[in-house]
């Protein structure tokens, strides 16, 4: 398996396509030039190296949002032709006839597209950090470290979520082409109509809000229906994680909705935030297992013609 | 040279939903042989190769390829059998020399010595002085000479070819042709050689099989089959204009067994080699000999005669 990954991980680097992940980190990185430290300083709420992902002061939107938009991108670039254009090239009968275990080639494919992707990421959070500290001149506090540590790893399996996606959508699909458009609008229907159907959903399930019951409700119905989406499930993990204040609100909501009355803004502790998006992980890396699995069953199998 | 069975498999059946691909293939390949599977597009003969690769499943039957079963134990068959699949395909931006040295990684080879050997190869197929050109610049028959590399690697016990003369021109058939002849005498490889082109192969192989519509219809050395299917006697057609009593004189000749004449065109059945006495027979007669010919079956017309059914 070392060899396969070893292979891919080349061709990643080496393919022009990498040139779309090097862009991605650049435009990332721009959040850290261009935010309004200044004002994020003054009229922050004393986390500016979160703040730093999560505000949109002085630009369209946050980096938090771009990340959830465009990450999914990164995850289907580097996975949706891995096994489908071996399959055409013809290099795949080739392969499969040396001494190797069909899942190795599976499985070297997909840590390399991990790793790729793992380095993308922290690059991407490095930088920004590394602006951040540049611009203003303080260091991450210990705690924000933990909360970028858990936001870094929860944006790793967002990512692998879509990569795992792709890599299916490549076993099942003999055209790189098809491949590619239909993890595409799978990334469009996941990320919008979703949530657009649980706001929907909400709205015929609970036509009025006229007390603080029937908000209630009306907002767990929205919450739990786009939870369907991968791209919902993880903004709100990384709220939870990236804003101790308003992340407080949905720990209270989660744990004792009756407590909300007579909030104070103080923050939750980074153990609590973590504790809380535990199972957003698990679901994360949950669905990207049940699609391997789908590939695994499907290319374990199956007849390799040249 | 030991007489082990390298291919062993019995009553192999491949079924796609209700078609059947190959119905019950028996195959037996021993140490150093060269077999030439042979028969049209679609006669199963790939599906058979896949099977014995471990790349498919069979419905029915069992294979054994180098005391092991394919299905069960792939990578051992794997680590001693090198296949060479229809449509070869390499990393087009990577050289030939790297598409190499890929493969000798996926083998666990040693990575010096591999490196010696990949040379070594790349000149033995002659494309020394393209190795380190992307495979993507390569022609047809550069590419089917790395694969031929690719497939020797790792020194391999058998060689499955299929169809590897495909798209080759004649000076590229024959240099195959004598690569394949090479591996078996000097190197004790055997080769499991695909072909639906009789002719190119029949020269290299040590026995044949025919394959129709999932089975193996004949079997054995070309020249058992040849006199196989010559059956009992000989037969020759004569054209002749003029000459008298032609047909009798014929039938007087010694081993001839019956003659019959329509028009101008004389068919004889003997059971020996009766032409040079034809011709002298027909020139005594005062005929005059328009064409004579054998027309006893050949290997060919058998493995024609099987092609048309389809």
């Amino acid at each position: 398996m070392r060899a396969i990954f070893w292979k891919e991980m080349a061709d990643h680097f080496g393919r022009r396509r990498f040139l779309l992940l090097f862009g991605l980190v650049v435009m990332g990185t721009l959040w850290g030039v261009l935010v309004d430290t200044g004002r994020l300083v003054r009229g922050g709420d004393g986390f500016f190296f979160l703040d730093l992902f999560t505000t949109n002061t002085g630009i369209p939107i946050s980096l938090l949002t771009f990340i959830s938009l465009f990450g999914p991108v990164i995850g289907i670039a580097l996975g949706f032709d891995s096994i489908n254009s071996e399959r055409t090239q013809g290099t795949l009968a080739r392969v499969l006839s040396q001494p190797v275990y069909r899942d190795a080639v599976f499985n070297g494919k997909f840590l390399a597209g991990l790793l790729t992707l793992t380095i993308v990421v922290l690059s991407m959070g490095i930088s920004v950090v590394g602006l951040g500290m540049f611009r203003v001149g303080i260091a991450p506090s210990g705690e924000e470290m933990v909360r970028l540590i858990g936001f870094g790893l929860v944006t790793i399996a967002y990512l692998a979520f879509w990569l795992a996606l792709a890599m299916t959508a490549s076993v099942l699909l003999r055209n790189a082409v098809t491949s590619a458009l239909i993890s595409m609008g799978l990334w469009i229907g996941l990320s919008f109509f979703v949530t657009l159907g649980a706001a929907v959903l909400a709205d015929q399930l609970v036509p009025v809000v006229s007390n603080t019951e029937e908000a209630l409700r009306h907002f767990n119905i929205v919450t739990w229906a786009s939870r369907l989406s991968p791209g919902a499930l993880y903004t709100e993990a990384v709220s939870i994680l990236l804003d101790p204040i308003g992340g407080r609100v949905l720990t209270l909501l989660a744990i004792a909705p009756e407590r909300l009355e007579g909030l104070l803004a103080t923050p939750v502790s980074a153990g609590q935030s973590l504790q809380l998006v535990w199972p957003h992980i698990v679901a994360l890396v949950a669905a990207a297992g049940a699609l391997a699995g789908v590939s695994y069953t499907k290319f374990m199998r199956e007849e390799i013609r040249a | 040279m030991s007489t082990e069975l390298l291919v062993e498999t019995h009553g192999l059946v491949k079924e796609y939903g209700n078609f059947v691909a190959v119905d019950g293939v028996d195959l037996r390949l021993s140490e150093g042989e060269v077999y030439g599977f042979l028969g049209p597009n679609g006669s199963g003969k790939s599906t058979t190769i896949l099977m014995m690769l471990g790349l498919t499943e069979p419905t029915e039957g069992t294979v054994r390829v180098c005391g092991h079963d394919p299905t069960r134990d792939p990578i051992a068959v794997k680590r001693q059998v090198g296949y060479l699949p229809e449509n070869l395909g390499f990393y087009g931006d990577l050289t030939g020399r790297q598409n190499l040295q890929y493969t000798a990684e996926l083998n666990n080879l040693e990575r010096t010595a591999a490196r010696a050997r990949i040379t070594d190869l790349l000149d033995t197929v002659e494309l020394g002085g393209a190795a380190d050109q992307p495979v993507a610049q390569y022609s047809r028959g550069m590419r089917q000479r790395l694969g031929l590399a690719d497939v020797l690697l790792k020194e391999p016990r058998l060689v499955i070819l299929d169809d590897p003369t495909l798209g080759l021109d004649p000076t590229g058939i024959e240099w195959l042709l004598s690569m394949i002849e090479e591996l078996s005498s000097q190197r004790n490889i055997a080769v499991f050689l695909s072909s639906h082109q009789l002719h190119e192969v029949q020269r290299v192989c040590h026995r044949v099989g025919i394959m129709s519509h999932g089975r193996i219809v004949l079997e054995g050395t070309v020249s058992e089959l040849t006199s196989q299917s010559r059956g009992a006697g000989f037969s020759t057609a004569l054209e002749v204009r003029g000459g008298r009593g032609l047909r009798d004189a014929l039938a007087a000749i010694e081993g001839v067994t019956s003659c019959e004449q329509t028009g101008s065109r004389l068919s004889v059945e003997s059971d020996r080699d009766v032409r040079a006495a034809a011709a002298a027979v027909v020139i005594e007669h005062g005929g005059e000999l328009v064409e004579l010919r054998s027309e006893n079956r050949t290997l060919e017309d058998i493995y024609l005669r099987y092609f048309q059914q389809d």
